[in-house]
């Protein structure tokens, strides 16, 4: 089963003439994802190594039944390609662009949520949603992961790559691991996540890798604690980050006493989640649970 | 980019925002100049990036020119918290009769645009927020919509504002949002806004935090920017497309992905040492990304032994490995470094490293165990 993302995938990439997006699409389709179209306004009539372009999404929807879409336009095109995604049809966007204005995301994010259509947007600014041995859609490399019935919801890309890389070392597969992200406005939170990893019968348990910055790690602590059934390990990146610093992505920044790790860890642990001190007791913990 | 306070009041001005009439001045005899063109008795207030600026004597009243010149004078070169104070604003001075708080935010919670006001202004609104939450007005605004005036009476009536100052702090707040929203910023805070003794409302103080993604549809905010000083390593690092930010340790650290670098910074410390800096060289960095990176960390005389932790996603190892060996081959490497390559391509980095053997060059296979050794490296000779 897996979520979001797995065999009825049936992917539009949105920039796929683009250098990285014919790179990545190209990646994820050998991964085994069905890619069935591309999005360029302007090369419609076009293909990209076999794969059709379209001048827009509502064509591509309508000519391939694509029904996720990966967003790898510039971010001043970005929220308008989600929408455009959204308007189309489709189910579940995944969009990798890095720099995306946050009022924009205020606006996209409130049109897809606000519909109520159960749309599920995934980004700004994340590498994407991998399902093992079922769908590849964004950058997450595909030989770090293996089958398995861990979820794993992540606010960092490479920091995603090193904890799944240490629980495939030790034997621990994934059901789906999930980049929701470092932007200010993302998508999709943390809880929004974990409630169809606690849905979804291929998963049991999850690890939440968290960053300093905003609330979204103490309001899933909370939620989790009411909510939850199924065990967490969490992870918070930026316990040395000195206040005031943005630490690279646009969310991880400490201002005043908030947004701290400590903080952060303190309200996981007191919701009796376990809380790895680096990404290495994360996976071994996780293996412990499971073992 | 934080804008400092006469930047963030000249914003607000143009979008009609009331604001104290005022003059920069960078040395006394401006001061003096602007105080007379303002009518006398003003306040100088140092403009730095900073809070606590008051406690620390950086702004003081003057009842004349001559006062204003010598406060101009005692409160320019100053150091505030590491910032050496470079202009002071001048105001005219009136009688305030009551102080405020407004804000607007980011919400990441609630992914929209959160309103805040309050009758308790001119303090911390994180010590308010703790001690008397009650005394906070919230109010969110949709983002599709935007403002509309029963948001402003909300704020007004909810935070308890003087009946005398409610009509003009209800006209403030439509334009300050739109002020937020059309300058695409991510804080718009007036800590305080006040009541005059004439009755008028006027933001006495305006701290701005713009959002640097939306620079390219705001031309004007190169001119902000050219305001900012930047050290020189910093400013180095953003040329070559590295994201960079000076730290107190001796360990140099080199990573891809900002969770990967802080998360190197965390066992850094754990192993004993101190990271140098903050070093993050983006998605799919080449060989010449390495190679400049490198070089600015190991020009900080202050590092005593470089870490690099790469894990490859669109990042390829051996490109990585390439070019960290043009840096050994080009630069007059003295510091070890040490190297951890995993993901893409990482065997092929690997066997790279290996077959150019320098004594200073140092491979780890764990993020672990290359912390260590890294931090035992700085450590060598000085324990």
């Amino acid at each position: 089963m897996a979520i979001l993302i797995g065999r009825d995938t049936r992917l539009v990439v949105q920039g796929l003439t683009g250098r990285e997006g014919s790179f990545h699409a190209k990646r994820n389709q050998e991964y085994g994802t069905d890619l069935v179209a591309g999005v360029t306004p302007g090369k419609g009539g076009s293909d990209v190594s076999g794969t059709p372009v379209f001048d827009t999404v509502e064509r591509a929807v309508s000519e391939t039944g694509a029904n996720a879409a990966l967003v790898f336009v510039p971010p001043r095109f970005a929220a308008d390609a989600i929408l455009e995604a959204h308007d189309a049809g489709i189910e579940v966007i995944i969009a990798v662009t890095e720099g995306v204005p946050a009022l924009d995301m205020a606006r996209a994010v409130a049109h897809v949520r606000g519909s109520g259509n159960g749309v599920y947007l995934i980004g700004p600014n994340c590498p994407g949603v991998i399902s093992p041995g079922l769908a590849n859609v964004g950058i997450i490399p595909g030989e770090i992961c293996s089958e398995g019935p861990v979820g794993l919801v992540s606010r960092s890309g490479t920091l995603t790559y090193q904890i799944v890389h240490e629980l495939t070392q030790k034997g621990v597969g994934q059901s789906t691991c999930v980049g929701i992200g470092g932007d200010p406005i993302p998508g999709s939170n943390f809880i929004d996540i974990l409630t169809l990893f606690e849905d979804d019968q291929d998963t049991e348990l999850v690890v939440v890798v968290g960053e300093i910055g905003g609330d979204a790690e103490e309001r899933a602590a909370e939620w989790s604690k009411a909510n939850m059934t199924k065990p967490i390990v969490a992870y918070v990146a930026g316990l040395t980050a000195p206040e005031g610093k943005r630490m690279g992505h646009a969310g991880a920044i400490v201002s005043g006493s908030k947004g701290t790790a400590k903080a952060k860890i303190e309200a996981l642990e007191g919701a009796g989640i376990r809380v790895g001190r680096n990404p290495t007791e994360v996976a071994e913990i996780v293996a412990e649970i499971k073992g | 980019m934080d804008l400092f306070e006469y930047q963030g009041k000249e914003l607000l001005r143009k979008f009609e925002v009331p604001v104290p009439e005022g003059r920069v001045a960078t040395n006394p005899d401006e001061a003096r100049a602007a105080a007379e063109g303002l009518g006398g008795k003003v306040v100088v207030k140092a403009q730095v990036q900073v809070g606590g600026r008051g406690k620390a004597g950086g702004i003081k009243l003057a009842s004349n020119p001559d006062e204003a010149s010598s406060a101009a004078e005692q409160i320019l070169g100053m150091d505030i918290k590491g910032h050496v104070v470079k202009r002071v604003l001048i105001e005219r001075a009136g009688i305030i009769e009551s102080e405020y708080y407004l804000s607007f935010l980011l919400d990441r919670s609630e992914r929209d645009v959160l309103g805040m006001m309050s009758a308790k202004g001119g303090i911390d609104i994180e010590e308010v927020a703790e001690t008397d939450p009650d005394a906070i007005a919230r109010v969110h605004i949709p983002p599709l919509l935007g403002i509309s005036d029963f948001h402003a009476r909300e704020l007004v009536f909810g935070a308890g504002i003087d009946a005398a100052a409610r009509k003009e702090a209800i006209a403030i707040i439509p334009p300050l949002y739109r002020a937020f929203v059309e300058s695409d910023a991510s804080l718009i805070e007036v800590n305080p806004l006040v009541l005059m003794d004439t009755g008028r409302v006027v933001a006495l103080d305006a701290k701005v935090t713009l959002d640097d993604s939306a620079d390219y549809r705001h031309p004007y905010f190169s001119e902000l920017k050219s305001a900012h000083e930047v050290p020189e390593q910093e400013r180095l690092a953003k040329e070559k497309g590295l994201n960079f930010i000076k730290l107190q340790g001796d360990v140099g650290i080199i990573g891809n992905g900002a969770g990967l670098v802080m998360s190197t910074l965390d066992v850094v410390k754990a192993a004993g040492g101190d990271s140098a800096n903050f070093l993050d060289v983006g998605g799919g960095a080449g060989a010449e990304l390495l190679s400049n990176a490198l070089e600015i960390i190991t020009s900080d005389k202050a590092v005593k032994a470089v870490l690099v932790n790469i894990f490859g996603g669109i990042t390829r190892c051996d490109l990585v490995a390439e070019g960290i060996i043009d840096a050994f081959g080009r630069l007059d490497m003295k510091v070890p470094v040490v190297v951890r390559l995993d993901g893409t391509n990482a065997e092929q980095g690997r066997k790279m490293l290996a077959d150019a053997p320098d004594e200073l060059l140092i491979a780890e296979k764990t993020m672990l165990g290359a912390a260590e050794k890294a931090v035992a490296l700085a450590h060598r000779g000085t324990d």
